[in-house]
């Protein structure tokens, strides 16, 4: 009984197509038309400028607590665009842009950071979850959307995302697990932002990257530079085809930056280095695409300051908007709704009494 | 003696234990370099090291699940959960082993650890990070359950807590943190698991309550006084569970009345237990039917609805003027 090797021919690939400074390396350019092309850029242009009034709007007191993107765009919108509708996304918490371009109303995350439960309303027909923010759990639901899609012989996907840290918990692995068991139509995007909180990637784990995670399970495991559009694009494309035709999951680890504040409550100064930040800034996802883009003759700088102004403008209605809507919510009764299917006697009670309370006031 | 928040006095205690004894130490997400998200565990690691002030990864369950081990081989591990709301993806290695060894093994495994987390509204966080589920543990036999109220008992009962045999679950008033200060003494100060304490006399009313509600009722306590000419009696529960029922027997025997003020839900709440011992051993006594003054049966709302959802002054008056005009 000799010791021999298993052969497992492990290996993991990095795919980068655009370099920092935004050139192409063109064997491996996508085939993405020219309107999606522009589409996507507006989108992480003005989900990067949605994000920076955001936090505008917290330092203000306008809002409570929320989680910035900066820095995420490309490993976000080069994702979520291989959707159809019909597919269903599934995010963590992080995923503002993601879900701006599903067709969440930007409002509505206005209305949720400012403490009010109408914001996170789903309209009839989408299919993108609300977010979760007990890390990773989300993940189960997917890969449970997933297998129920397959019972049913559908031909969607479903799209997961989630950061570096959730890789560390129970439920990460137990999905993994299982969408190798069951090969299950779900990807798995991770977006490595080097950071969970204070704890920075090379302590969460000892791996040496995230993407090798997948292998354990059977499932194939890619790394893409997340702040290249292009790599994140391709890898998502293929990921989707893969579990379109019936061959299961991918997981796709986006090496990426948290550039801001992990929320509002935090303070980086505390853990991180500005040097580090700085270096990461010369990575932009935005710059990158926009050199790409102007490269095309698909972009001019002056486009740029239009769509500058046009976004500007564009979230200056939806602030409009939010202000209107906040004045005519928040009856507190209102926190009776959507308890259960149909109002048990206790809580039609106890609404009774909020409502007199509210009376007396 | 010095003026501190909770922060700050929790944050003596767990310095001076780990002075005290080797075998403490701290571990959670961020509990390190950060200090903690809330800066409860400031200082730790600077004066500890890295195998004294664990930052693991991101995995609650795991965090418990390790502290258990560690207990079982010797150490008395205090850990943080981020915030309870997320306590639940340790329950499980709360409730099907912290709090069973003991029994398990016939008493030759002790689990002598304590699980910290913050808990309960007025942060405008986001869902998860505002509930108020201490009857999770309470609920649980083999488990302690302790929630201080101010600065200087939360000191006092950490301390207890790491020392005590047996798992303690210490859920910290997070809307308390930063609210006020209170002389803490610098000297050593302990404070027993499982005693309630009457922070005000009163021949009239018991009001009873804990953690954060405490200030609420404190308040309430006065305007009856003021505008009632109403002197009532106020319980300060600390441990939840083992639960202290002879004080607040005793004050509702004296009284004949009693408004129970909690922050988690009232259905199956845990004032539901208060009332279910003060029929047990008070029935007779009783002027006025018992009431709760508490959170809904709903999922505790974003925070443009939480104070509609958590006890406040007025709710408290009313709920005492019912009892008192009964
Ligand atoms: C189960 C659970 N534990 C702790 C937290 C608190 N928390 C929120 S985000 C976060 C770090 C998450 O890191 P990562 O997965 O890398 O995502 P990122 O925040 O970087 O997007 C922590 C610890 C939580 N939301 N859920
Ligand atoms: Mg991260």
């Amino acid at each position: 009984m000799p010791k021999k090797e298993i052969d497992l021919e492990y290996k993991i690939e990095h795919l980068s197509i655009l370099n920092q400074d935004g050139e192409l390396d063109s064997e491996l350019e996508p085939d993405i038309s020219d309107d999606l092309l522009i589409r996507m850029h507006r989108m992480m242009l003005l989900t990067r400028r949605f994000d920076e009034r955001m936090l505008n709007l917290q330092r203000q007191g306008k809002m409570g607590t929320f989680a910035p993107i900066k820095g995420q765009e490309a490993s976000q919108i080069g994702a979520v665009v291989v959707l159809e509708d019909e597919d269903w996304m599934v995010p963590s918490f992080r995923e503002m842009a993601a879900e701006v371009w599903r067709g969440k109303e930007m409002v509505d995350m206005l209305l949720v950071f400012a403490g009010f439960n109408e914001g996170s309303r789903v309209p009839e027909k989408s299919r993108t979850l609300p977010v979760c923010i007990p890390v990773a759990s989300q993940l189960l639901h997917a890969v449970g959307i997933a297998y129920a899609i397959k019972y049913k012989q559908e031909k969607n996907v479903v799209m997961v995302f989630h950061g570096d840290g959730a890789t560390s918990e129970g439920d990460f692995h137990e999905s993994l697990n299982f969408a190798g068991v069951f090969q299950t139509p779900c990807v798995f995007v991770c977006q490595n932002n080097q950071w969970a909180i204070s704890i920075p990637r090379s302590k969460q784990t000892r791996s040496k990257t995230l993407a090798q995670k997948a292998l354990a399970y059977g499932l194939p495991g890619v790394q893409v530079d997340g702040n290249d559009v292009l790599a994140v694009y391709s890898a998502a494309k293929e990921a989707v085809e893969r579990a379109r035709s019936g061959k299961g999951s991918t997981f796709i680890e986006c090496v990426t930056y948290r550039m801001s504040v992990h929320t509002t409550a935090d303070d980086p100064s505390v853990y991180r280095d500005d040097d580090e930040v700085k270096q990461w800034e010369a990575r932009d996802p935005i710059s990158r695409f926009q050199k790409y883009l102007k490269d095309k003759e698909l972009l001019s700088e002056d486009d740029i300051e239009k769509l500058e102004e046009e976004i500007k403008s564009e979230i200056k209605g939806v602030i409009k908007d939010w202000e209107d809507k906040m004045k005519k919510m928040g009856d507190p009764a209102d926190m009776f709704e959507f308890q259960y299917a149909e109002m048990p006697p206790h809580l039609v009670s106890q609404k009774e009494e909020v409502e007199k309370n509210k009376a007396n006031r | 003696m010095k003026k501190m928040t909770m922060v700050e006095a929790i944050n003596l205690a767990l310095k001076q234990e780990m002075e005290k004894d080797e075998d403490v130490l701290v571990l959670g997400e961020d509990v390190g370099m950060d200090g903690g998200v809330f800066r409860v565990t400031k200082g730790l690691l600077d004066a500890y090291g890295e195998d004294r002030v664990i930052d693991t990864p991101l995995a609650e369950s795991m965090i418990a699940g390790v502290s258990i081990g560690m207990a079982i081989h010797g150490l008395k591990p205090v850990c943080e959960i981020q915030f309870s709301g997320f306590s639940y993806f340790s329950f499980h290695q709360m409730e099907a082993h912290a709090a069973r060894y003991r029994g398990r093994s016939h008493g030759r495994f002790s689990i002598q650890m304590v699980l910290r987390c913050p808990y309960g509204g007025g942060v405008r966080a986001l869902e998860h990070h505002s509930e108020s589920r201490e009857v999770y543990y309470a609920h649980t036999p083999g488990l302690k359950m302790v929630i201080p109220s101010g600065p200087r008992k939360a000191r006092a009962l950490l301390v207890s807590a790491i020392r005590d045999p047996d798992p303690v679950i210490f859920y910290e008033p997070k809307a308390v943190y930063r609210a006020f200060r209170e002389e803490v003494p610098e000297d050593e100060e302990t404070f027993p698991i499982g005693q309630s304490e009457v922070v005000r006399e009163g021949k009239d009313l018991t009001f009873i309550t804990y953690g954060a509600m405490l200030k609420p009722t404190i308040d309430a306590a006065e305007t009856l006084k003021e505008e009632d000419g109403v002197e009532a009696e106020v319980i300060d529960l600390l441990t939840i569970s083992p639960l202290d029922d002879e004080k607040f027997t005793e004050s509702v025997q004296k009284t004949g009345r009693a408004v129970i003020v909690h922050e988690a839900h009232r259905s199956f709440g845990p004032g539901a237990e208060m009332i279910a011992r003060l029929v047990e051993k008070s029935f007779l006594y009783l002027e006025a039917p018992i009431c709760r003054v508490t959170g809904y049966d709903v999922v505790i709302p974003l925070y443009q609805r939480e104070k509609d959802y958590i006890p406040d002054v007025k709710r408290i008056l009313k709920g005492a003027r019912e009892t008192l005009d009964f």
